[in-house]
This record gives structure tokens, C-alpha cells and sequence, in this order.
């Protein structure tokens, strides 16, 4: 049993499914069995519905077992000796699971490889080599393979981030900043927080390159209190990086700056709008700003600033490392590179699929996610987070593509594809819509702070069977007041899952 | 204020008056410390980053996580989002709030547990969820929940 490596994921979600009781029985099993192995705590693959997912690696292939209890761990090492593949828990090498073999990670690629925080594992599997190149560009060459990539922000807006970029690096500032939105408070979306959680170098890595490009030496990553296992690891890996001067006054003697430093939100969901953010991380409430000026013009303390979300950081790492065209020759249309669509809700297999844009949600529910958990058929698939609209089956060859989305009044968003069955109740959803709204709006804007609550009440009339042509017309001039008298997205787009609830599934209201 | 709290505050003050944006990082420090911001601190947070009283007051209630009355021992945030209500969430936080006899942002009676409601924890594909301090709970229903809270029980026993 020589050079035997175990792999038992420590993210959120495995430890939420009890990978800490298994890692306990394991620990105590290895030393029962004087075995000699090394025990790595990994981050996830984003398979979560194998979580805790175990790997064995032997002679160079991982086996996977999951979804791995407890009581199960006795059983799993007894079959490593004698027949891996006679365990009822067995999934085979984990490089051949179809769910992750089919997929094209260029952002993942090392996710669930090994311990997130090993300097070395990052290396190894080419981290920092964006950052290599990019130190031998100046800021204007950074840029332009940014530009020529096509990326487009992954945060939900799809502003194209070259030209972000490229008016940060060209406004004069005295201070400039790169921060990098980590509020990542939609439902049905994980991908942020699996990155940060199982590769939190390649974040810091993008960050870096950002700073480069555009001239800024500080940097903050703004991440929302809800995930308390990505600030431990983020702590962790930002102090292991200033150690190794990747951070600091002197990137890796290049002579060049950049400092990070890690805030945590408060709980409030409108942080995750980028002007709100910064007036957060000025330490005000989280009010959205009103457009112009730009952020890239005046952000933060009203100097230029780039704002990212986590995704778009981390895919310039690819961009710097491979070139802009290799990222571009992924997708299609205009939306370029690899979406990371996150299959949530009622699913059989939910988890992470990143593919180039273009596949249409029915292969992702179908193929992947494997219909519902409950076992039911699916009734309404909301994409794009609480915002998003809800989508009948009649919808779901639409192609993954921002502009594909636009067009059947819906957003992708930040990728969060939520599976309802046929028990969901469409009236209640559009309901919850407002009422979150109302919860959440930072009260700026009047349409969202009383619209909101108006919309709740409407619907609660609707629910109550009062007035239906009378309401329905009110809730639908209500839903335009909202989208074209709001700042924000969350004004804005709220009417977006109300409406297709009323449009898809009108037997709801009636 | 007793002089214990009035220190505890002044060294949070100390640590965060002169970074930059400072306040949300400097209430999260008196919170992490004392489990809530006490409304009389106020004043000398303000003073100290030359705020007004009512900008500090309004920073704290701007945001869910920021309490000016302290929390029972533990905090039990129930998912509310839609990735959670598409598997039982709307049951899950009914039978919460009856078992425990609470509404949301309510403690219960013997100070055991404060009731929350939280609007995702990312972890979405295995919904529904629950976090109970630091720990995210997945597949929760009313049985498991009603076992995670007995554990905390016992824990305490």
C-alpha cells in the first residue's frame, strides 16, 4: 500500500452532506489497519450529488466512491484490496464519471484535485502561469488579450470585460482598485463559492493580472457572510500567498504591487449590485449608485475601479496563460468561453457543469441533472437567480447564450438553473418574487421599495381570487413601473420571474 | 455599558478607525466579540470615525447580520430561497417556527436558539438547507432538523 492518497472533499456542501463523520471513521480505520496513506482534504469537483465524494488514487488513477457515508468506510478500504469495483459505492475512475468527462473546464480544471491550499498542487497544474505572462506584458498587451478573448462578465450583467478594462487603464487615478464581487446571493448559485473554496489561488491570480493591467496596486474581495467556509480558506490562502510574495510590494521581484484584502458583507442581498457593493465597502449601507459615473470612472472612494465577480477574474487566468483566442474559440455568438451553469433545486444531480455557451437548458436538466429528485416531472425551471424569469418546457431548447435568453425575455444571469416539479405553485412563486424584493431593496429607488410591496399584496389578491382581469392588469402595470423606474436589477427585474409566471402558468392565478 | 464592553470597543475602534471603509469590518469585530452591537456604543464608534450617530445607527439596521440585542446560543438560519422551497423549504420553515415556537429573528424562551431567515447558503443542489452557526446543514427536512437540534441539546446537557 504504498504511496496510497485518499481524497475526502472539505467544502460546504460535503461537509454539509457529513464528510466530517466519514473523515473521522476514516482516520480511525487507517490507523487500525496501520495502513500507510496520506489523507488529503480536497475541495470539491462540483459533483455534489456524489458528496461526500471519496478518491482513492492508486499507480496514478483516482477511484471514486460516493456518495460516501459513515459506516461505509470499513467496507470501501476491504474492497480496495480485494475488488474496488464490487462495492455498491464504487462510481468507477473519477476522470471517466460521464458528468464530469463531458464537461469543458477550463475555470475547474483543478477544482477537487487536491488541497486547495497547496501552493504547490496549484503550480503544478499550471497556476501562475497567467500571471508569469503577464508580468513580461505591459498593461495595454493585458488588456488586449482580455479584449480579444471575448470574456464577458460572469456576474450576470455580461459587460464585455476588455472594455472595462480598458477604461479603468485609461482614466487617470491616483489610487486605482480591483474588487472582486463575491456576493454571490442568488439561489441556485454556487459556482463563486466552489472556486473560491477549491481553487482560491486562481481568484487571487486573476485579481493580480487585473491590477497589472489596469494600473491598480489594491484590491478587495467582497465576500457575503453566508459562506463561512470560503472566508476561512480565502484567509488562508490570501496570508500563504503574501508569504510567497505573489502578494505584496513586490510581486515575485517584479517590482510591481499588489495588496489584497479580504471584507465580509452583512447579510444584504443587494451587495452583490456592484454600486451597492461599493458603497458597502466604503462602509456606508449598501445604496445603489446612480450610473454614470461608471465605477471604471469613479468606484471606490471615487477613484477607477474595476468590479468582477469571482468567475471573470478567474477566467482571465486562462486567457493570460493560453492566449485570448483559445478562450474565444468556446461558445458562440458573442457570448465566448465556458459558462458554469449550476444545476439547483429539485434535481437528481445537481452540481456544476461548465461547458462552452450553446447547449440549451434540456440537455443540462435531462443529461445531466437527470430530471427531478422527487422523481416527478419538471414543471418550471427559473434561470438566472431570484431575478430570472421561470421557464415552461416549451422554452428549454433555448441555447445557454446571453443573447439567446434576452430574446425569450428571460437573463442567464450568473448561470443558476433551479428545477421545479409539478408540485410547485406558480402564484407562490411570483409572490415570493415580490416579497423578496421588498425584503432586499435597499430603498432607493420608489417603484422597488413600495412596488414591491404593493406587487405582494396584487398577488395576494389574485391568490384570493378578487378582481382577476382588474389585478392581473394592475400587477402588469405594476411589473413596467418597476423595470422602467429602478436603478438597479433588482427593481428591474423582479417583474421578470412574475411575469412568466403569469404568462407560462396562468391555471396558477385562476 | 460595564468597563469590559466599554474596552472591548474601544480596541475594536482602535483596530479599524484608520482603514479605510472601516465600519462594516470594525461592527463585525463588536459583534464577533460580544454577539451583538449595544446601541450605546454608538456614540463612540461615530466619534471615532467622525460619523454621526445616525450613520452608524443606519449602517446597523441596513444589514441583516448586524443585531443591537444579543442572539440566544445558538443561530438557526433557514434557508428561504428558491433552490430550497423547490425541495420543502416552505414545510421546513413551518415546522421550525412551530417547534420552536419562534418567528423569524425570534430567540426562544430559554434563550437556546434565535430563529433566522437567510436567502441562500450556496448549497443549492442539495437543498434544502439550513445553517446552525458556522455548520450548513444539507437535505434537511422536519425529522433531521428536529435531530440536529436535539444533538444541540444533548450537546449542552
Amino acid at each position: 500500500m504504498m504511496g496510497l492518497r485518499i481524497f475526502l472533499p472539505r467544502d460546504t456542501t460535503a461537509l454539509a452532506l457529513g464528510a466530517e463523520r466519514v473523515a473521522l471513521v476514516l482516520d480511525e480505520e487507517v490507523q487500525r489497519r496501520e495502513l500507510t496513506v496520506d489523507i488529503v482534504r480536497n475541495g470539491s469537483r462540483g459533483l455534489f450529488w456524489l458528496e461526500p465524494l471519496l478518491e482513492i488514487e492508486q499507480g496514478g488513477t483516482r477511484l471514486a466512491f460516493g456518495p460516501m457515508t459513515a459506516t461505509a468506510v470499513p467496507g470501501v478500504l476491504d474492497a480496495l484490496l480485494s475488488d474496488p469495483a464490487g462495492h455498491p459505492l464504487y462510481l468507477g475512475p473519477t476522470a471517466d464519471i460521464s458528468y464530469l468527462k463531458t464537461q469543458q473546464r477550463l475555470t475547474f480544471a483543478r477544482a477537487g484535485t487536491g488541497d486547495p491550499l497547496c501552493l504547490d498542487n496549484y503550480i503544478a497544474q499550471a497556476g501562475f502561469a497567467g500571471l508569469e505572462n503577464a508580468l513580461g506584458l505591459d498593461s495595454q498587451e493585458i488588456v488586449n488579450a482580455v479584449t480579444e478573448s471575448g470574456l464577458r462578465g460572469r456576474g450576470g450583467a455580461a459587460f464585455p470585460a476588455g472594455i472595462k478594462w480598458q477604461t479603468v487603464l485609461d482614466t487617470p487615478g491616483e489610487q486605482k482598485y480591483i474588487v472582486c464581487n463575491a456576493d454571490e446571493g442568488d439561489s441556485g448559485t454556487f459556482a463563486d463559492r466552489l472556486l473560491m473554496e477549491a481553487d482560491p489561488y486562481q481568484l487571487i491570480e486573476g485579481m493580480i493580472i487585473a491590477g497589472l493591467a489596469v494600473g491598480a496596486t489594491q484590491g478587495y474581495i467582497y465576500l457575503r457572510s453566508e459562506y463561512p467556509r470560503a472566508r476561512e480558506i480565502l484567509e488562508l490562502a490570501i496570508a500563504r500567498a503574501r508569504a510567497e510574495s505573489y502578494l505584496g510590494a513586490n510581486i515575485r521581484g517584479s517590482g510591481k504591487a499588489f495588496q489584497l484584502e479580504l471584507r465580509i458583507g452583512a447579510g444584504a442581498y443587494i451587495c452583490g449590485e456592484e454600486t451597492s457593493l461599493l458603497d458597502s465597502l466604503e462602509g456606508k449601507r449598501g445604496m445603489v449608485r446612480v450610473k454614470p459615473p461608471l465605477p471604471a470612472i469613479a468606484g471606490l472612494f471615487g477613484m477607477p475601479t474595476v468590479v468582477n465577480n469571482v468567475l471573470t477574474l478567474a477566467a482571465v487566468t486562462t486567457v493570460l496563460e493560453k492566449g485570448g483566442e483559445y478562450y474565444r474559440d468556446y461558445g458562440t455568438g458573442r457570448s465566448r468561453g465556458t459558462l458554469a451553469v449550476q444545476l439547483a433545486g429539485n434535481v437528481l444531480r445537481g452540481g456544476l457543469v461548465e461547458l462552452a455557451y450553446g447547449a440549451t437548458l434540456r440537455e443540462l436538466v435531462e443529461d445531466y441533472a437527470g430530471g427531478t429528485y422527487s422523481g416527478r416531472p419538471i414543471r418550471a425551471i427559473q434561470v438566472g437567480g431570484p431575478l430570472g424569469a421561470y421557464l415552461p418546457e416549451s422554452q428549454w431548447d433555448t441555447p445557454l447564450d446571453y443573447e439567446a435568453f434576452a430574446g425569450i425575455g428571460a437573463m442567464l444571469g450568473h448561470g443558476g438553473v433551479v428545477v421545479f416539479d409539478d408540485s410547485v405553485d406558480m402564484a407562490a412563486q411570483a409572490r415570493f418574487a415580490m416579497e423578496f424584493c421588498a425584503v432586499e431593496s435597499c430603498g432607493k429607488c420608489t417603484p422597488c421599495r413600495i412596488g414591491s410591496v404593493r406587487g405582494v399584496e396584487v398577488i395576494d389578491r389574485l391568490i384570493a381570487r378578487e378582481a382577476k382581469e382588474q389585478n392581473t392588469a394592475l400587477l402588469l402595470d405594476l411589473c413596467d413601473t418597476m423595470e422602467a423606474g429602478s436603478l438597479c436589477a433588482m427593481g428591474g427585474l423582479t417583474p421578470y420571474p412574475v411575469r412568466s409566471a403569469l404568462q407560462y402558468f396562468p391555471e396558477d392565478f385562476s | 455599558m460595564d468597563d469590559d464592553t466599554a474596552a472591548i470597543i474601544t480596541s475594536c475602534i482602535e483596530q479599524y478607525r484608520e482603514v479605510p471603509g472601516g465600519l462594516l469590518p470594525l461592527l463585525h469585530a463588536v459583534q464577533d466579540k460580544l454577539g451583538f452591537v449595544p446601541p450605546d456604543s454608538v456614540p463612540s464608534i461615530a466619534k471615532a470615525l467622525q460619523l454621526s450617530r445616525a450613520e452608524v445607527h443606519g449602517v446597523i439596521s441596513f444589514y441583516h447580520d448586524f443585531r443591537d440585542v444579543p442572539a440566544g446560543n445558538h443561530v438557526l438560519q433557514i434557508c428561504r430561497a428558491e433552490a430550497c422551497q423547490a425541495l420543502g423549504a416552505r414545510a421546513l420553515e413551518v415546522h421550525a417556527k412551530s417547534s420552536l415556537g419562534v418567528d423569524f429573528g425570534g430567540t426562544t424562551a430559554d434563550g437556546a436558539i434565535t430563529l433566522e431567515a437567510v436567502y441562500c447558503l450556496g448549497n443549492c443542489a442539495c437543498s434544502p438547507s439550513v445553517r446552525l452557526d458556522d455548520q450548513i446543514h444539507a437535505r434537511v427536512d422536519a425529522t433531521r432538523l428536529d435531530e440536529l437540534l436535539a444533538d444541540l441539546g444533548d450537546a449542552a446537557g
